[in-house]
């Protein structure tokens, strides 16, 4: 008897509840081994570094230092040792903040109506305007700002056609600008916004469109009471997923900024590369890292107030 | 009152085209209940979003108590619409969606919360005020539906298949409701519905519309007592339809002979001159006008092929000799005794006038 009941035990309930928790767990592995490998241990090493010194040829001394911290936002002049701001990476920090949100609004701008194009269009057409929209998105990141570039620059399309035309007679200096940082990313995270929206919208059940027009609302009163309360989750999403890798944004401004227009991306790599500066390297991703946590914060914070209000 | 003329609405070009309305006329009286009655595909549909303002005809007038409404976008005609969907804004509460189409209209915010409470009142919903749409069942989403549109007190109503979504029990309930509603408010009722028997309790008059035409207009009674012609018959009650030879008229009647020769007064053509003399005619008769007989001296004759019991009756089909199905109904009554079986020979009859000569 005592032999069976040891070689087929019935599993109590909190056994086999014990058990469904573990090959939960099992299930989670993979992700949670790629996750500390891949994310979680890189970000730490960063995070060490940020308080290390900057080696002569790049790398880093294991001596503890705050300097790095300190000089994101402040600097010691090199012959009075007097202290000041770090002008230069404030400024970058700034430009980065309002391109970024400068882009997120234009794509917003540009893709709220694009989105409700294809999503007004008959089923089987839809498809074909999404890839479309997804083509350029596939397409090499670099070719694709190369080609901004041909046509913006002095000699490029838009300036010869403008010329030959008569309409100016030098080229407008567009390229190395802000506007041509902004253009650049504009059109390269136009997707990200079209694609979040474009998935709420296609949800939308017209007939509530209808009904807002029944009950005496204009176009534009059916768009702002109607439509966009209803699609503002894609919004939302779309303009996350255009604002936090314009922060981080790096090829773009780099070919299109021209080294003049530099961005927080730019300034990292630049202190991992020619200034040899790992530490303050670090610290800087650190505080760009900081910055979308915190503006993602602020922004889901005041969406969902203003849906508490609707309510 | 709501004048059409001609009111014509073809979908697409050339041999794909398809006339979802073709030349439809009809003039709809103020605070009537008027209904549309049709299979779907029949055009009722796309006349009330004509009249909504959601579709453009493609020719024909429409006039809302002489005053034009085609050259008018739907958010300035004085008509309000009750989805079949329902299509209740689901980020606005209940009263929210009630208050929305005064809103819209500017109206000031104390009267605007008055024609809330009143109307919630009016629908029962008021302890349901605050609640989202999506956390009240499909009846009370109904009547939210119905409150809605009946705030901005339009002058017509229009209502799409309004009851399909909901149970059998709830939709008796609600056709009362709905015909309360408009005898209380006043305004004109234009209600859309494929079911013949929804059509018959609730309306005033009704359009019966088969592809993009309408076969008749007229009461209830006037409908289901005088079918003009075959579809409306088949189509409002059950019918069953044979063929017959026309005698003569006789004052209000035609005298027509059956298959089997016997010869009876009948219910002359709507709208028609009489039939010729001679002419092979189509009778009407329901089901519930017919009773069975002995087969001797009996109107018709043939054998009882199936008995199906209902509850409150009873259907029998009788194949007749002339090769034609007959279905009849009996009221199943404490009293009755006579019973028939499958396969017995019987007689079938009905009284001089029940029987309906339709227009071919």
């Amino acid at each position: 008897m005592s032999d069976m009941a040891l070689s087929d035990p019935a599993p109590s309930p909190e056994t086999r509840a014990r058990r469904e928790r573990r090959s939960r767990w099992l299930l989670l592995t993979p992700a949670l081994v790629i996750l500390s490998l891949a994310a979680s241990g890189p970000l730490l090493v960063v995070v060490i570094y940020s308080f290390l010194t900057p080696g002569d040829y790049g790398g880093v001394e294991w001596q503890f230092s705050l300097d790095p911290w300190f000089n994101v936002v402040a600097e010691r002049d090199f012959f009075t040792e007097e202290l000041k701001l770090a002008d230069a990476h404030l400024l970058v920090f700034w430009r980065s903040i309002k391109l970024s949100l400068m882009t997120a609004i234009l794509c917003l701008i540009v893709g709220f109506p694009t989105a409700y194009f294809i999503a007004t269009r008959p089923a089987h057409r839809r498809d074909m305007w999404m890839l479309l929209i997804m083509i350029p998105f596939w397409t090499n990141l670099l070719i694709r700002t190369f080609a901004i570039m041909e046509l913006i620059r002095n000699q490029g399309t838009i300036n010869t056609l403008l010329m030959a035309s008569g309409v100016i007679d030098e080229p407008i200096q567009m390229l190395y600008t802000e506007f041509s940082v902004l253009v650049g990313m504009t059109y390269v995270y136009l997707p990200l916004m079209i694609l979040p929206i474009y998935a709420s919208m296609e949800r939308l059940d017209f007939n509530l469109v209808e009904a807002g027009y029944d009950l005496y609302a204009t176009r534009l009163q059916v768009l702002r009471r109607i439509i966009f309360p209803l699609v503002k989750p894609g919004v939302v999403a779309g303009s996350i997923l255009v604002f936090v890798p314009c922060l981080g944004a790096y090829v773009t401004p780099r070919v299109l900024g021209g080294g003049k227009q530099l961005m927080l991306g730019n300034l990292i790599e630049l202190q991992f590369g020619q200034l040899r500066n790992w530490p303050l390297g670090a610290a800087l991703a650190l505080t760009l890292l900081a910055v979308v946590m915190v503006a993602l914060v602020f922004y889901v914070r005041a969406i969902g107030r203003e849906g508490e209000h609707n309510a | 009152m709501i004048e059409i003329e001609g009111l014509t609405k073809t979908f697409g070009e050339g041999p794909t085209a398809f006339t979802a309305l073709d030349d439809v006329s009809v003039t709809i009286q103020s605070n009537e209940f008027f209904t549309l009655l049709g299979p779907s595909g029949c055009g009722k549909t796309t006349l009330l979003r004509t009249i909504a303002g959601f579709l453009d005809p493609t020719r024909g007038k429409l006039t809302l108590d002489g005053e034009d409404l085609l050259s008018k976008p739907p958010h300035h005609r004085p008509v309000n619409t009750v989805f079949q969907s329902y299509a209740l804004f689901p980020h606005m509460t209940v009263s929210e969606n009630i208050a929305f189409g005064l809103q819209m209209l500017k109206r000031p915010k104390a009267e605007i919360s008055a024609t809330v409470s009143e109307m919630l009142e009016l629908v029962q919903m008021t302890a349901m005020a605050d609640r989202k749409t999506a956390q009240i069942s499909g009846g009370q989403q109904q009547r939210v539906a119905l409150a809605r549109a009946l705030a901005p007190r339009p002058k017509v109503l229009l209502l799409d298949e309004p009851l399909s979504a909901l149970d059998f029990k709830l939709r008796k309930e609600m056709q009362l409701e709905l015909k309360r509603l408009q005898h209380e408010t006043g305004i004109t009722f234009v209600f859309v519905t494929h079911d013949q028997e929804e059509a018959l309790t609730m309306s005033d008059r009704i359009a019966v519309m088969n592809a993009g035409t309408i076969r008749q207009i007229g009461g209830p009674r006037d409908i289901y007592d005088h079918p003009a012609e075959r579809f409306v018959a088949d189509f409002i009650g059950d019918t069953n339809f044979l063929k017959a030879q026309m005698l003569s008229t006789e004052g209000a009647g035609s005298k027509v002979r059956l298959s089997s020769g016997a010869e009876i007064m009948a219910k002359p053509a709507q709208g028609e001159p009489p039939a010729t003399n001679g002419a092979s005619v189509t009778l009407a008769v329901r089901p519930e006008h017919a009773d069975l007989c002995d087969p001797n001296g009996a109107l018709l004759a043939g054998s009882l092929k199936n008995v199906v019991y209902f509850g409150t009756d009873t259907h029998y089909h009788v194949g007749l000799e002339s090769g034609e199905m007959f279905i009849l109904r009996r009221q199943n009554q404490p009293g009755h005794t006579q019973n028939w079986a499958t396969g017995d020979r019987v007689g079938l009859d009905f009284a001089p006038g029940t029987a309906q000569i339709l227009k071919d």
